[in-house]
């Protein structure tokens, strides 16, 4: 390693966290363009032209605005918690390939921040760690809503990331490595989502928990309290709060990408190929991106004693039950056709009882007498 | 019990939460005091009088006339049951029958009414569990409620429509298609917004067997409209009273079974397709003639008063001292979107009300909170509120 690759390596993590931050503002665009036509709602369009620079607006708003410190909160803690939420949210991206091999003259750069071994450990490591600035927040704001806001998220965190926990570690038996790049090399022949969607399936509502988002959004349940754990947080730690939230949908999306969907692969023209990945990966992201924006427009609120049966009861047994049935098939190399026979099936058990629960707890007339 | 209103953290290892008065889901500014245990709410007491206006007050300085400006406000999202109530109290007191036409146009409108506060009622209490969509739908075909009541009214809200002896303007050919429109649309739409909640599982679950109301204790509290009937006693004033030629019209009273959160969501959306059908009916078979009755009550017609000095004098009294109204008091409810909506007005004999009380449902029924809430989470409070549906305009008053 000679001075150079100390450059290429700072030019990477300076190009990537700028490109991020523009990312987000598009990110937080879209969202609120999206939602507004799902609504039929116009969305911003004031600022800039189909209201583009809305975000921009709205960061240099928030930049500007007083900085309200509660003479409550703690003096310390109050004002790191929106840092501990913020940087490990950036932190995980470093570990996400976006591309596969840049080759100048014969140098070779990988189109990824850091590719450490413990990559995927790397990212639920972070993912952790972003509770800890959620918790520290409700707790250091000295008010009442922050604070239930607050036992929520890590009760709800700490839950799902057990259920994300196991539901990567099929992935990483079929990859035989933690390596995020190892793990899209893995899947030149085969996407891991055909063989694993009962695994894909389970990530995907624990992201969508990991993230705080809708219908899991009850930390920061605006109805019941008012804005949760960051109701006392305003300007520009409001602002690292806002950008950890959707950074966290940025990445558990690309990891989604990662694990399941083959990364930067595709078919492309034989020219610019690094380019092309680049492209790939970023268009199966947005993909997962909308797919948070739909869910968030269409389903209501869950309850908190809901939210940890879904996490508890079901995520997380099926997860388990998925990871020996899954190795079984690796090492005992059943046909493939069998394996994804049996993930649709498990799949379609996970769905059944996780998201349509077609017939609820209904209590009968009786029952519901006598519990009143 | 009584509540200590010292800003205690934690005692007695509960917890008090100020709700309100303001908060996103408090209806306006209503204020709860929550005391939680943990998540699961122990005790809660509303605490109101933040939107007192004083219209009651306010009405005793007004003329007969003018009152009715005043009373429309009360209940911001059901104007034209208070200016019914109203008007249907001052006219019992003047012994003045109204034309079948200004009561068809009463009926039609308040319908409407029915309609566009139940929306506000779907659009808010779905933001509250989260379903943020509804809420945006919901005001959408409100919208185009509105813009009906600007079209026949010429406001969108506070209408000051109805008038004592009838209704201010006559409706225009040309408002029928457009309320013939509306109901196609309406319609289709209500079907949507029903599969769209009732067959998402999130819904059900948060709402079903959440806040029983027992219908013995609707009873004992007075509860009355859509969450009376939810708890499965189909007392509906349309059906009972006759303030309004309401037996001359085909529709039901849908019931609940349970009392549940979930069966006052079904009876509001049934009340909306029922309300449907009545202006459906309403527009069908109405009647022509005059829209306001004759007499003292109403201001000569328009083109009588060049040519008649009689005329002048009764224009100019009605609008300086106001209608002279015979001495007396009385009392009407009607059956409003929220319940029993009731006027007590007395009248001195001369040209303003000497009282007018108002019996706002909002403030009966919202003594379910309390009784109800202890024992479910802090988020089935929340939807307990919304399927209360109060209105802090009818609250205070």
């Amino acid at each position: 390693m000679d001075w150079l690759d100390v450059v290429i390596i700072l030019v990477k993590v300076v190009v990537c966290f700028l490109l991020l931050n523009l990312l987000l503002a598009v990110v937080v665009w879209a969202e609120r363009k999206v939602i507004a036509d799902m609504q039929s709602r116009i969305g911003p369009n004031r600022a800039g032209p189909y209201g583009l620079l809305q975000s921009i607006a709205d960061g240099l708003k928030l930049f500007t605005k007083e900085d309200i410190f509660p003479l409550s909160a703690d003096r310390i803690v109050y004002p790191i918690a929106p840092i501990i939420s913020a940087v490990p949210a950036f932190l995980a991206f470093t570990v996400v390939p976006f591309g596969n091999m840049l080759s100048i003259g014969h140098r070779h750069i990988t189109l990824q921040i850091a590719d450490i071994n413990v990559g995927l450990l790397f990212f639920l490591a972070m993912g952790s760690i972003a509770v800890y600035g959620v918790a520290l927040a409700g707790w250091s704001s000295g008010s009442k809503y922050p604070l239930i806001g607050a036992v929520r998220s890590s009760a709800q965190m700490i839950s799902y990331e057990i259920a994300m926990g196991l539901s990567v570690i099929p992935v990483v038996l079929y990859a035989g490595t933690l390596s995020t790049r190892g793990i899209v090399l893995a899947q030149q022949h085969m996407w891991f989502i055909g063989a694993q969607i009962p695994s894909f399936l389970i990530y995907l509502i624990a992201g969508v928990a990991e993230c705080n988002r809708a219908p899991f959004d009850l930390p920061e349940a605006e109805t019941e309290l008012v804005a949760g754990f960051h109701t006392e947080y305003s300007g520009i730690k409001f602002m690292l709060f806002f950008m950890a939230e959707y950074m966290h949908i940025v990445t558990i999306s690309a990891i989604a990408v990662t694990l399941f969907f083959g990364g930067w692969m595709g078919p492309h023209p034989n020219f610019l190929v690094p380019l092309w990945g680049v492209l790939w990966f970023l268009g199966k992201t947005a993909a997962f991106v909308f797919l948070f924006y739909w869910v968030r427009a269409s389903f209501p609120r869950l309850r908190y004693d809901q939210l940890m049966n879904v996490g508890w009861k079901f995520l997380i047994p099926i997860g388990m039950a998925w990871i020996p049935i899954s190795a079984a098939v690796h090492i005992f190399d059943i046909r493939r056709v069998v394996l994804v026979g049996a993930g649709v099936i498990v799949g379609i058990i996970v769905l059944s009882l996780v998201l349509p629960t077609k017939k609820p707890e209904v209590l009968t007339e009786e029952e519901a007498k006598t519990t009143a | 019990m009584t509540i200590d209103t010292r800003d205690v953290w934690v005692e007695d290892e509960t917890m008090r939460v100020n709700m309100g008065p303001q908060h996103p889901s408090t209806h306006g500014v209503l204020r709860l005091l929550v005391e939680v245990n943990g998540e699961v709410v122990v005790n809660v007491e509303p605490i109101i009088g933040y939107l007192h206006t004083g219209i009651e007050k306010q009405a005793e300085t007004l003329n007969w006339i003018q009152c009715v400006t005043d009373i429309t406000r009360a209940d911001y999202l059901s104007n034209f049951f208070n200016e019914l109530a109203y008007c249907v109290a001052v006219e019992k007191l003047s012994g003045v029958e109204i034309p079948p036409r200004a009561q068809w146009i009463r009926i039609l409108l308040c319908e409407f009414n029915r309609i566009s506060s139940h929306l506000v009622w779907l659009a808010t209490g779905g933001l509250e569990l989260g379903a943020m969509s509804m809420a945006t739908y919901a005001f959408r075909e409100r919208e185009q409620i509105l813009d009906l009541y600007q079209a026949i009214t010429g406001t969108r809200m506070n209408h000051a429509y109805f008038r004592p002896g009838g209704i201010a303007l006559d409706i225009r050919p040309d408002h029928e298609q457009q309320i013939r429109d509306l109901i196609k649309v309406l319609s289709a739409r209500f079907v949507e917004y029903e599969e769209f909640l009732a067959s998402n599982p999130i819904w059900v679950q948060r709402n079903k067997g959440i806040g029983i109301l027992k219908p013995e204790d609707a009873i004992h509290l007075g509860v009355t409209g859509p969450a009376l009937r939810a708890s499965g006693i189909a007392h509906d004033l349309r059906k009972v009273s006759d303030y309004l030629p309401y037996d001359k019209f085909e529709f039901d009273i849908p019931t609940g079974d349970v009392g549940d959160c979930y069966d006052r969501f079904l009876v509001r959306m049934a009340e909306m397709h029922e309300s449907l059908k009545i202006i459906q009916q309403a527009i069908d078979t109405m009647p022509t003639g005059d829209f306001r009755a004759s007499g003292k009550l109403v201001p000569p017609p328009r083109n009588r008063l060049p040519v008649s000095m009689e005329a002048v004098i009764h224009h100019f009294k009605l609008f300086t001292d106001g209608p002279h109204v015979p001495a007396g008091e009385v009392y009407v409810a009607v059956e409003s979107p929220r319940g029993e909506l009731g006027y007590f007005v007395a009248s001195d004999g001369r040209g303003r009300p000497w009282r007018c009380h108002i019996r706002g449902p909002s403030f009966t029924n919202l003594q379910i909170a309390p009784l109800v809430a202890p024992g479910y989470l802090l988020a089935d409070l929340i939807a307990i509120l919304a399927s209360i549906d109060p209105v802090m305009g009818d609250v205070d008053r």
